[in-house]
């Protein structure tokens, strides 16, 4: 048998390790297109970065302005993802639980923020939240200024995450099982004890789970919080738009080291996001 | 309301399903309205901001904007980005998908996690990348030069920066269908005699072309509106190497913000269909899953 197909039950069999010397085609269409787009960019970035002496790699890690960046971003970013944890959480409630007029329109709706593109989803957030705006007008008699600060970004980090914690939540929610919240008010639980003590606990590591996939994706995000923030060293600037600016000036290393920071964490985060999934599905055994 | 899926509503009638002692009716109110009110301030007042803005002088300085010569070859651009990475794209993911639903082997979870990598990895990061690859200092940009081949600052580049922040849609959406498809079709049709390349367009296609479908419009959603990675590699020269994504936020820089909200509509249109589509095939593979 040469020409080996990856359905053949016999394959199974036989360890992955000694199957490497006839690889299927289509693992070879995967690995190669994997390693171009992927492997060999992700391996490009950390030569580069390596070419930087330990010293002065951590010097331009820390230097006053890329800390500023890092506040800015992962501060903002962690605000943006925990808020969104309450209120997709809710909305997630919401949508699986009760039923009321435009319910499917507001299901599908949620979504909205993965199919808008962000230079869109900038643009607008800047318009309605700037002084003269729909929502900013309101705000602005208040002395809070949204657009071009640091609230402006994280509004746009709301806006973009929100649907990573609503869709975490919703199927989790759904295959709960309701026997055990009637359980529970049959014992004398209130709904509020219910909530807190037998609905929560088991959905917490989802709700984390969604947390973490928006926190992630605000992390990175680049075109709406462009749009949205001024720009201002110190002020409301983020780490991806840092990136940019270092590259427009040339200044490779500069974007390099501070893109391995961003890497770093990303990569991190998609670590934790594993291990929050697997701890969400203990729960499934049960 | 169904009888299975019960709820907090206190209506008098139920009186057989079991009942928190502290029933409340305004509690389901509430909540629904937190939950809209939140909603409307994040998303769909923007939302709407974008359809009104652009009309808001009218329908004649709506279509003058959109016949610019470089609104043209923007949305020429966009197109001609979503026209190439989504074969490439489509063909990547469906091997992956084959190659990882079939095989149960060890370190699977961590190549799915590798597959995922591009959604997690920042656009700008991404896109400069590409930059250390093949820009002037990167590791193929003596070679290129050399060649008279110019990557960054150009479509290539462009293409490259898609096909990455779009790469794992299709293998995503086509995993959980194969799976739960299973092989045994599969098998059948071997049994029969059917070779591979039979196999695969007259079982397995047709199997997962909702799943497939779904990938697809994922795809080239996010092909058509990248912003972060094409930004970075493309330099953003009008009527050159400006997709409409670009467009709208140069035209926004540049004061026209009824340039910008033209072609934001566009887009956002293209984010409606999207949507419908996402929702009607939703329906059909009954698969609820980020991204």
């Amino acid at each position: 048998m040469t020409t080996v197909s990856p359905s053949l039950e016999v394959e199974r069999k036989i360890p992955f390790w000694k199957k490497l010397g006839r690889v299927p085609w289509t693992w070879r269409i995967t690995i190669g297109y994997l390693t171009v787009m992927l492997f060999i960019p992700i391996i490009a970035m950390f030569l580069k970065a390596s070419t930087e002496p330990p010293a002065r790699f951590w010097a331009i890690a820390t230097s006053d302005i890329a800390l500023a960046t890092y506040n800015v971003t992962f501060v903002t970013a962690i605000f943006a993802a925990l808020l969104n944890g309450v209120f997709g959480t809710l909305i997630a409630w919401v949508l699986v639980r009760y039923d009321f007029p435009l319910k499917r329109l507001i299901d599908a709706t949620v979504d909205l923020p993965f199919a808008l593109p962000t230079s869109v989803a900038g643009l607008t957030l800047a318009t309605v939240y700037s002084d003269n705006g729909w929502i900013g007008s309101l705000l602005a008699p208040l002395g809070i200024k949204v657009a071009f600060t640091r609230t402006g970004v994280a509004v746009a980090m709301i806006f973009i995450s929100l649907p990573f914690i609503v869709r975490t939540v919703q199927p989790v929610l759904q295959e709960m099982e309701h026997e055990i919240e009637e359980a529970s008010w049959c014992l004398g639980a209130s709904q509020w004890q219910t909530f807190w003590k037998v609905i929560l606990p088991p959905l917490f590591p989802t709700i984390l789970t969604g947390v973490a996939l928006g926190f992630s994706r605000a992390v990175g995000e680049y075109g709406s919080t462009v749009i949205i923030s001024s720009n201002t060293p110190y002020q409301d600037l983020i780490a991806p738009v840092l990136i940019f600016q270092r590259l427009e000036q040339y200044d490779y290393s500069g974007a390099t080291v501070i893109g391995i920071v961003l890497l770093l964490i990303s990569l991190v985060l998609l670590l934790a996001i594993n291990f929050l999934q697997a701890w969400a599905r203990r729960y499934d055994s049960r | 309301m169904t009888v299975d899926k019960p709820s907090f509503h206190s209506s008098a009638s139920d009186t057989h399903t079991a009942k928190p002692k502290e029933q409340k009716s305004w509690v389901p109110i509430v909540l629904i309205g937190i939950a809209i009110a939140y909603l409307a301030l994040v998303q769909y007042i923007p939302a709407i901001n974008v359809f009104i803005q652009a009309f808001s002088k009218g329908f004649g300085p709506f279509l003058s904007n959109l016949t610019r010569p470089a609104f043209l070859h923007a949305a020429w651009l966009t197109l001609l980005l979503a026209v190439i990475s989504l074969p490439l794209n489509t063909i990547f993911g469906l091997c992956a998908a084959w190659a990882i639903a079939r095989h149960k082997f060890p370190g699977r979870a961590v190549v799915l996690s590798i597959i995922d990598l591009p959604f997690s990895i920042s656009p700008v990061v991404a896109g400069l990348m590409i930059v250390l690859l093949y820009g002037r200092n990167g590791w193929f940009g003596p070679w290129l030069q050399a060649h008279d081949i110019k990557i960054i600052f150009a479509f290539p580049g462009m293409v490259l920066a898609t096909a990455f922040v779009s790469m794992p849609f299709v293998a995503r959406e086509v995993i959980p269908v194969l799976e739960e498809f299973g092989k045994d079709q599969e098998e059948a049709a071997r049994t029969l005699g059917a070779k591979d390349w039979q196999i695969f367009w007259r079982v397995t296609l047709p199997s997962i072309r909702w799943g497939l479908l779904y990938g697809l419009i994922l795809t080239n959603a996010r092909a058509m509106g990248e912003f972060g990675a094409v930004s970075v590699v493309s330099g953003n020269i009008a009527d050159q190497t400006q997709s409409l994504p670009l467009f709208v936020e140069d035209a926004y820089k540049q004061y026209e913000t009824e340039a910008a909200f033209s072609a934001a509509v566009l887009l956002a249109l293209l984010a409606v269909v999207t949507l419908v589509l996402k929702e009607i095939l939703e329906r059909k593979t009954s698969i609820k899953d980020v991204e």
